[in-house]
């Protein structure tokens, strides 16, 4: 598969999907002691890494701390790796367990049980539907296809609103958006990561992707209706 | 960016493990349908829930326009990856690595 490119900034070349052979191949070189196959794993995970420790601990120079940490628990622990997850969902697990530790210390917990915003929050809110008569239910102000999305979204502007809005998302939420969509993590990985259930996931996954993409629709609208 | 689902990122439809259906088995309102579209990008809704989805979204332009921005949200959440390494933190744990190393050689 071709590398993805994400954007105007240039960002290393990430391994194919499903990359089993390329992990096999930097776990068997960093077991060697490969200083090469290290540099191109820091590179490749480090900024990922980064972004899940920092919903854990309460700033960036602890966050640093603490995948600092995990790169350690990574090369301490690589000769008993099983390779029964990727490689990354495994670094990842190690991260999430080193920031939870972190986080623990400054009395922070992320739970995943609690859904964040209570379970009823609903994906689009009750003014948009009629609420009585035949059409109950149906959209009342329904929404309208994005004008050029595939332009547009690429913008600085809505990637600042995308930004914004999973910033400003419960914990757990952000988390699970993070790892998913932002990383590119599969959902079972995603779960065996952060240990939370499957069914969990997607219902935070979901008020998550519903939250942003009524950022992006208010963001579209204003765009739209300005002279 | 290549808009067509570079990753295969989001499945469609993947049958995987079923969620509760929502309601009764009739037809789907779209305020039901909104509360689906994960379940349906991540293939866990039964095979019935699937087809009720698609009748609902065969029949209703607002729900198609909801589908797709849904999926463009997806792809949009992507396109905020990718940071380049400060070189502090770079040199940091490179120096790691190298205790590392030694540290196993004795």
């Amino acid at each position: 598969m071709m590398p993805v490119d994400r954007g105007s900034s240039p960002e290393p070349a990430r391994p194919a999907e499903g990359g089993r052979t390329d992990d096999a191949r930097l776990i068997e070189a960093l077991r060697r002691g490969d200083e090469a196959a290290y540099r191109t794993l820091i590179d490749l995970y480090t900024a990922t890494l980064l972004r899940l420790a920092s919903m854990y601990v309460s700033d960036q120079e602890l966050a640093a701390d603490v995948v600092q940490e995990a790169w350690i628990g990574v090369l301490q622990g690589i000769d008993r790796f099983e390779e029964r997850s990727s490689l990354k969902t495994w670094i990842c697990r190690i991260l999430v367990n080193k920031a939870k530790t972190a986080a623990q210390h400054e009395g922070r917990t992320i739970t995943f049980s609690d859904l964040g915003d209570g379970e009823l929050a609903p994906a689009v809110g009750p003014e948009r539907f009629h609420d009585q008569g035949p059409n109950r239910g149906k959209w009342s102000i329904a929404p309208q296809a994005w004008d050029r999305p595939e332009e547009r979204l690429l913008s600085k502007e809505a990637r600042e609103v995308v930004e914004r809005a999973i910033a400003a998302l419960p914990a757990n939420q952000r988390l699970t958006i993070t790892m998913r969509d932002i990383e590119d993590l599969s959902s079972a990985d995603t779960c065996s990561a952060l240990g939370v259930s499957e069914g969990n996931q997607r219902l935070l996954l979901h008020r998550a992707r519903s939250r942003v993409r009524a950022a992006l629709e208010a963001y579209f609208s204003d765009v739209t209706d300005a002279p | 960016m290549t808009w067509k689902d570079p990753l295969g990122r989001i499945a469609r439809g993947r049958r995987r493990r079923a969620a509760p259906a929502v309601s009764d088995g009739g037809e789907l309102t779209c305020q039901e349908l909104v509360e689906l579209v994960t379940d349906y990008l991540e293939g866990a809704l039964s095979a019935d829930d699937r087809h009720r989805f698609e009748a609902h979204l065969d029949g209703c332009g607002g729900c198609r326009a909801y589908l797709d921005q849904m999926r463009e949200t997806i792809l949009a959440a992507g396109g905020a990856a990718g940071a380049d390494l400060d070189p502090a933190m770079r040199q940091r744990l490179m120096d790691s690595f190298r205790d590392w190393r030694s540290s196993r050689d004795v």
